[in-house]
């Protein structure tokens, strides 16, 4: 467990769940990720959720330009592999109706059943995926 | 449509402060949550505290909110109507799981690493979106 980061995990979180809040007080809208990106394709007029996910971008982009040694870029992991992700992910999401943020953090704060059976299931399936490339296939990553 | 400018000037504060949420606690780093996930192999239990220090908040801070009845800039709360566990939730939450696992990105961090101009977040979301007009096209319920 030398590469865990306890402090900046912990505080990166807190913040996370701080922005859930301030959208659900502001707005009354559940950050979901997954959910305000589908929704942003369908609906293009409806503003808000593009502008949620330029601050996404920008939030990060913040960070990056204020620490670049903090984020280590991954250069050289399979194309196909990536692009195969992605498309699981979307399709995955919008049948599923949430990710690692709708189900995860503001499903589980909500005690929703739901999102607590949708966040077991893509914790147990994503450490089949991580098994199945790294240990069985050797894809270095 | 009252508050519209107040309700897109929040979403834009909420998406900056994730995103830099994402970025201090390295999730837009894939390697950083494949190690996560990897609990076979060299263990970062990381992002378990990224989610614990979410849930913490909101858990706390959801109830007080939904508790005033209505948001500051809209008429109602917007929440899930659906709160069964059914299959379509299962079967989603597991694709989405095995694409987690293969990319080490999940929809915000992808989106947040776009940030860094790095070719694999791009072709990553490039993949979300054809995943998503593909579940459009073929799985999705008609209304």
């Amino acid at each position: 467990m030398a590469n865990f980061t306890p402090a900046s995990a912990l505080i990166g979180g807190a913040l996370i769940g701080i922005s859930a809040t301030l959208l659900l007080w502001l707005t009354g809208r559940l950050a979901g990720v997954s959910g305000i990106m589908h929704g942003a394709l369908l609906q293009r007029r409806d503003g808000w959720r593009w502008l949620f996910l330029v601050g996404l971008v920008a939030g990060a982009g913040a960070w990056l330009w204020l620490s670049p040694q903090a984020f280590a870029q991954r250069a050289g992991y399979p194309v196909p592999l990536v692009l195969l992700a992605g498309v699981l992910v979307g399709f995955g999401t919008a049948q599923g109706g949430g990710c690692t943020s709708g189900h995860g953090v503001c499903g589980i704060s909500r005690l929703s059943i739901r999102s607590i059976a949708a966040t077991i299931t893509f914790l147990l399936t994503g450490m089949i995926s991580v098994f199945v490339v790294r240990h069985l296939f050797g894809v270095a990553s | 449509m009252r508050h519209a400018a107040a309700r897109n000037a929040s979403a834009l504060l909420a998406g900056l402060i994730f995103g830099l949420g994402l970025a201090i606690s390295q999730m837009v780093n894939p390697k950083k949550v494949l190690d996560f996930l990897d609990v076979s192999g060299n263990w970062d239990p990381s992002l378990l505290l990224v989610m614990g220090g979410a849930v913490g908040v909101a858990m706390l801070a959801f109830r007080f909110v939904i508790g005033r009845g209505q948001p500051l800039f809209a008429s109602e709360f917007h929440l899930p109507r659906m709160t069964k566990v059914d299959r379509r939730v299962l079967i989603g939450s597991g694709v989405f799981g095995l694409g987690w696992g293969i990319g080490g990105y999940c929809p915000g961090p992808g989106i947040a690493a776009l940030s860094a101009g790095s070719t694999d977040a791009l072709v990553f979301v490039a993949g979300m979106v054809l995943g998503s007009l593909l579940y459009r096209r073929l799985a999705a319920p008609r209304a």
